[in-house]
């Protein structure tokens, strides 16, 4: 697995965000399993994968509210969870986490309360995120009232209340017409403009054309930490669904071949060194997805 | 800033408004829950109606027995949606601390709670008729207690339920025992033999105890005030413990 020493490195150049060696056990499932990887900072990333690969409990573990079993995880130099990141890391959870009984203005009020913004700068706060998701003409709208769409950019919003540095989303576009898709990424595209490093689950395989870097997952593994042409160098695929596939059968073909014969060196670090580039922008694929 | 105070007075205050809000909007639960507590006040007057000495004995009692079931439901139910519908979670990734949200709720469920108290005691001892030796006002202390207990009981029992179902299913597993080892149907003293100690470890047995001493005491004993002061540790002691349990 990828190693890094960040110990001399001055703050700015801190990742968003470092995991090393991260693993979740969950009874008797392994929900994680080694999975390293850095963020470099003001980057978009999404984190590929199908449904149940651990892509909601890896980001679960990023914003601090999942205990890793072993391994640990580092945003913006502290320990994920940290008291002082609270403010920093903004998170979207999947299902749309906002109260459906109140409306969108009382939603927005109370959550920046919760992030310590008071008088002029909640109001504040909170009617720039109306703007910057497009819910102006629905403001006093009961939450439970809106469409789907509405619903999940409410719960947007209140991520952005505070302009966090990082913001990590649990598959935000998924279940959106095309239309709501394409609206929800001229916001994250106006996020990155202004620095806000993007870590982005998804499952659907077109999304990562978005991405400046991509994290593939499968059962709990991370299969690729690369950008995008990398990935596509590397596999000698036309599009990353079709590498994802190739990374799933190569690493499935390499599992069936340790069961069979003796173990060999296939759990052994290897990187796709780039000269010259720094660790952060490394290329990364779990070895025994190489030929 | 952050050690100052175990908890935020503006997230908390924040926290109390929006439950609040959130409880208005809607209605029909306001009602109910206001409304539960006198509807029963005035179906026990009917049944005691030619036996005025049980209502004028049970009348009392009962003011420490029904806001403890009432707050204890709703309270249940509306933690365990927060925690269902991952906003307990986003909070936690927040800068709010567990006591922030548990101390929020209890403010604002003892604002309801109270108007809840006022309107019974007032039913009671108006229309109804309810004729007590001690002063009026000790019986909505008795039911602001009696409210806050159940509050307390309801936030700690959505800790391990897990989902609306179980929690109501706490609730005669958890509250009824208490309920029908209250003294209200058999004295205390009369019990048999352990029960009576078992009965003494459960705090709605000072409630109901707290009552009885005002209705039949003028002005406010010594009993009532140990009462009042073990419930209220023991409210203390359940938020505390609900608290601990809120989980990031």
């Amino acid at each position: 697995m990828q190693h890094t020493e960040h110990s001399t490195a001055l703050p700015a150049d801190l990742p968003a965000v470092a995991v090393y060696g991260l693993e979740v056990v969950r009874g008797t499932h392994t929900v994680l399993e080694h999975v390293s990887f850095t963020v470099p900072r003001g980057c978009t990333v999404g984190l590929l994968g199908p449904s149940g690969c651990g892509k909601t409990t890896l980001l679960r573990c990023v914003v601090g509210v999942q205990q890793p079993d072993a391994g640990h995880v580092q945003v913006l130099g502290q320990a994920a969870g940290a008291w002082r990141l609270r403010t920093r890391v903004g998170y979207v959870t999947q299902a749309p986490s906002v109260y459906a009984d109140l409306t969108v203005l009382e939603n927005l009020r109370y959550f920046a309360a919760a992030l310590g913004l008071r008088g002029w700068r909640r109001e504040d706060a909170v009617v720039r995120v109306v703007k910057e998701v497009d819910l102006a003409s629905y403001a006093d709208r009961t939450v439970a009232r809106l469409s789907g769409g509405q619903y999940s950019r409410v719960s947007l919003a209140v991520a952005l209340l505070n302009e966090p540095d990082v913001l990590v989303m649990d598959e935000p576009t998924v279940g959106l017409d095309p239309m709501v898709r394409r609206e929800l990424w001229t916001v994250f595209e106006r996020l990155t403009a202004r620095g806000t490093t993007l870590l982005i689950s998804s499952h659907v395989m077109d999304e990562a054309d978005r991405c400046d870097r991509l994290l593939l997952m499968r059962a709990g593994r991370l299969l690729a930490s690369a950008d995008r042409e990398t990935l596509l160098k590397h596999t000698g695929c036309e599009d990353v669904e079709e590498a994802f596939l190739y990374l799933v059968r190569t690493a499935a073909a390499a599992e069936a071949q340790a069961r069979q014969g003796p173990a060999v060196d296939c759990l052994l670090p290897q990187l796709l060194d780039q000269p010259g580039a720094p660790d952060a922008e490394r290329a990364f694929f779990a070895a025994d997805t190489l030929r | 800033m952050r050690d100052r105070l175990p908890f935020s007075p503006t997230i908390t205050r924040a926290t109390a408004v929006r439950v609040l809000q959130q409880i208005s909007r809607d209605r029909g639960s306001t009602a109910l829950l206001l409304g539960i507590p006198c509807m029963l006040m005035v179906l026990l007057k009917l049944m005691f109606h030619d036996a005025e000495p049980v209502f004028e004995r049970v009348g009392p009692q009962v003011f420490g027995i029904f806001p403890v079931i009432v707050m204890y439901l709703v309270a249940s139910v509306s933690t365990l949606r927060e925690r269902t519908t991952g906003t307990a979670e986003r909070l936690l990734t927040m800068p709010v601390r567990r006591l922030d949200v548990v101390l929020g709720y209890s403010l604002a469920f003892a604002v309801l709670a109270l108007l809840q108290a006022v309107l019974s005691t007032l039913l009671a001892v108006g229309p109804l008729g309810l004729d007590i030796e001690g002063p009026a006002y000790l019986l909505m202390v008795i039911a602001m207690l009696g409210a806050l207990l159940g509050l307390a009981l309801g936030l700690l029992v959505s800790a391990f339920a897990r989902n609306e179902f179980q929690a109501v299913q706490f609730l005669p597993a958890g509250v009824l025992p208490q309920f029908l080892m209250c003294g209200l149907f058999v004295p205390r003293d009369d019990m048999y033999g352990a029960l009576s100690a078992v009965a003494r470890l459960m705090p709605m047995t000072y409630a109901v105890q707290a009552a009885g001493e005002a209705a039949t005491h003028d002005g406010v004993t010594g009993l009532f005030v140990r009462d009042s002061l073990l419930i209220l540790g023991c409210v203390i002691a359940v938020l505390v413990a609900s608290a601990a349990t809120l989980k990031r």
